[in-house]
């Protein structure tokens, strides 16, 4: 097999088309948020000038090698999960480098960006840091247990690990949808993916309120910048995977802008309508509802 | 000074035994630099643009003022409209809001707090107490003008000013960084030694380094 070298420029094509999405849709979903508290909330722009500022700052501090490290992995996994999952299905341009067995790659490179950040957090020395990486990396565990499960009952629902084949099972109608094949399955991811997004009920980890704001607790100037372009990369890359795998994918632009809110739309309401959980209160949800609900699901294929 | 920032040989668990030396092991004491601005004046406009509408504001409140930054959040002034957040960590926050009376105690925390802030960063003096010491002038532990100890960008007068002096108080110091004459931290760096001497005159138990990042 050759490798295409025209696929570089139209991945970082997808690149750029999504963290600009993600900018403004995460500046709109907070500004969503504000308004269910009777906020006007940010301006749609705001999150560019954060970036723009964070950048800006004239000094910047390091705690060691891994503490720049950190960020980079992160970013890293947000954009290899993005690159590796075929954005638009049928596209040439926008199929990215999805392989035979992206599935596997992109379930890996969803944990990649924690991991980079464990070790990050963990050079800082901050003992805020440290408390927010191990609620972080518990609950993220627990909250993926539902998730892997769920991709596995898709892989042994179509009899591939190939997402670009998994997305073309789904085509010709709305009914050939995971979302209506194989709902059980749907259930556990979704219930997983409240986990993973960062908002309420799920966001002890990162929330200003709770052990100052986690993980990041010493991060500042250029590495934030990193970690906020990454924020807003990495819901997108994820809610990409669940898109191709429940909800029959994309074939153009709007259709993929579309579903990718309102999917990113469910955790938003279900994060403006429920308070924030413990995170030993939250490992025993998704170990009671949504693993049981993911091994019927596999159980029933 | 106190027993636990002594110097001491500490036992390991492996059986080693090492010295530590709190306040130089865990502190870094390098003098603050002036940091130069870009080179360009097109970016350093568009970055001090930037610094203007993205303010944020280190949760630290050190006198009834707080108050009054509570109203800030809520939906009925929303400083957020205007680009102004609330961060908990002095290392991802650039004003630093003193408000109201600062004891002495308080005093040490504060410097901490803003040495650990990054460069350019700005301070905003919320009250009258702030400026000449207010209704607290003639208190044995509060100090009664801030800019002896701090490079001040604004002054927010008043006893307590309301929430929309405030937002007016973030409008002139948008003002001001975008002018670019927002460069308290390089004052600070310059002028180093006048603020440390007077740090020093009113904290007695000066127990940290003289700049801790």
């Amino acid at each position: 097999m050759q490798f295409d070298w025209m696929k570089i420029p139209y991945a970082l094509l997808t690149l750029f088309i999504v963290i600009n999405f993600g900018y403004l849709l995460n500046s709109f979903i907070a500004k969503i948020a504000a308004r269910v508290g009777r906020r006007r909330g940010i301006p749609i722009w705001q999150t560019y000038i954060d970036v723009a500022k964070n950048y800006g700052l004239r000094t910047s501090i390091t705690h060691g090698v891994m503490f720049y490290l950190g960020p980079v992995f992160r970013l890293s996994g947000g954009v290899g999960l993005l690159l590796f999952v075929p954005s638009i299905y049928g596209s040439y341009m926008f199929s990215n480098l999805s392989f035979a067995g992206d599935l596997i790659l992109a379930l890996y490179f969803v944990f990649f960006g924690t991991l980079g950040m464990a070790l990050g957090a963990a050079e800082s020395g901050h003992p805020y840091s440290a408390i927010g990486i191990t609620r972080g990396l518990s609950q993220v565990t627990a909250a993926e247990l539902p998730f892997a499960l769920a991709v596995f009952s898709v892989a042994l629902q179509y009899q591939t690990l190939s997402v670009t084949d998994i997305v073309a099972a789904q085509q010709g109608g709305i009914l050939h949808w995971t979302l209506f094949t194989n709902p059980l399955a749907v259930v556990a991811a979704m219930l997983s993916l409240l986990g993973s997004m960062m908002r309420p009920p799920f966001d002890v980890v990162l929330a200003p309120q709770e052990i100052p704001i986690g993980p990041p607790t010493e991060y500042h100037s250029s590495y934030l910048a990193l970690m906020q372009t990454n924020r807003a990369l990495f819901p997108i890359a994820k809610l990409v995977i669940y898109m191709n795998l429940f909800f029959g994918g994309a074939t153009d632009w709007p259709t993929f802008f579309l579903k990718v809110f309102l999917i990113y739309m469910w955790s938003v309401f279900v994060g403006v309508s429920f308070p924030r959980f413990r995170v030993d209160q939250s490992i025993r949800w998704f170990l009671i509802w949504a693993v049981p609900i993911g091994i019927l699901s596999i159980v029933l294929v | 000074m106190k027993d636990e920032l002594k110097k001491r040989l500490v036992k390991g668990p492996d059986g080693v035994e090492f010295e530590v030396d709190p306040l130089r092991d865990y502190y870094c004491d390098a003098r603050p630099q002036v940091e130069p601005p870009a080179v360009s004046k097109i970016v350093e406009d568009f970055f001090n643009w930037a610094r203007a509408e993205s303010l944020w504001i280190l949760g630290f409140a050190t006198g009834c003022g707080a108050i009054e930054m509570r109203p800030l959040m809520t939906p009925r002034f929303d400083a957020y409209r205007f680009g102004v957040q609330w961060r908990p960590t002095p290392r991802q926050s650039n004003l630093f809001i003193i408000s109201g009376y600062l004891s002495t105690k308080t005093l040490k925390r504060v410097i901490r707090s803003y040495e650990q802030m990054q460069s350019p960063k700005y301070v905003m003096g919320l009250g009258s107490c702030t400026i000449n010491g207010g209704m607290y002038w003639d208190s044995y532990n509060t100090i009664k003008r801030l800019d002896d100890y701090l490079p001040v960008d604004v002054y927010v007068a008043g006893c307590m000013p309301r929430p929309e002096s405030l937002l007016a108080g973030f409008e002139e110091l948008k003002r001001i960084i975008r002018e670019g004459k927002g460069e308290g931290a390089n004052k600070y760096a310059a002028e180093f030694d006048r603020y440390k001497a007077n740090q020093k005159q009113v904290i007695h138990d000066w127990d940290m380094p003289d700049y801790n990042w």
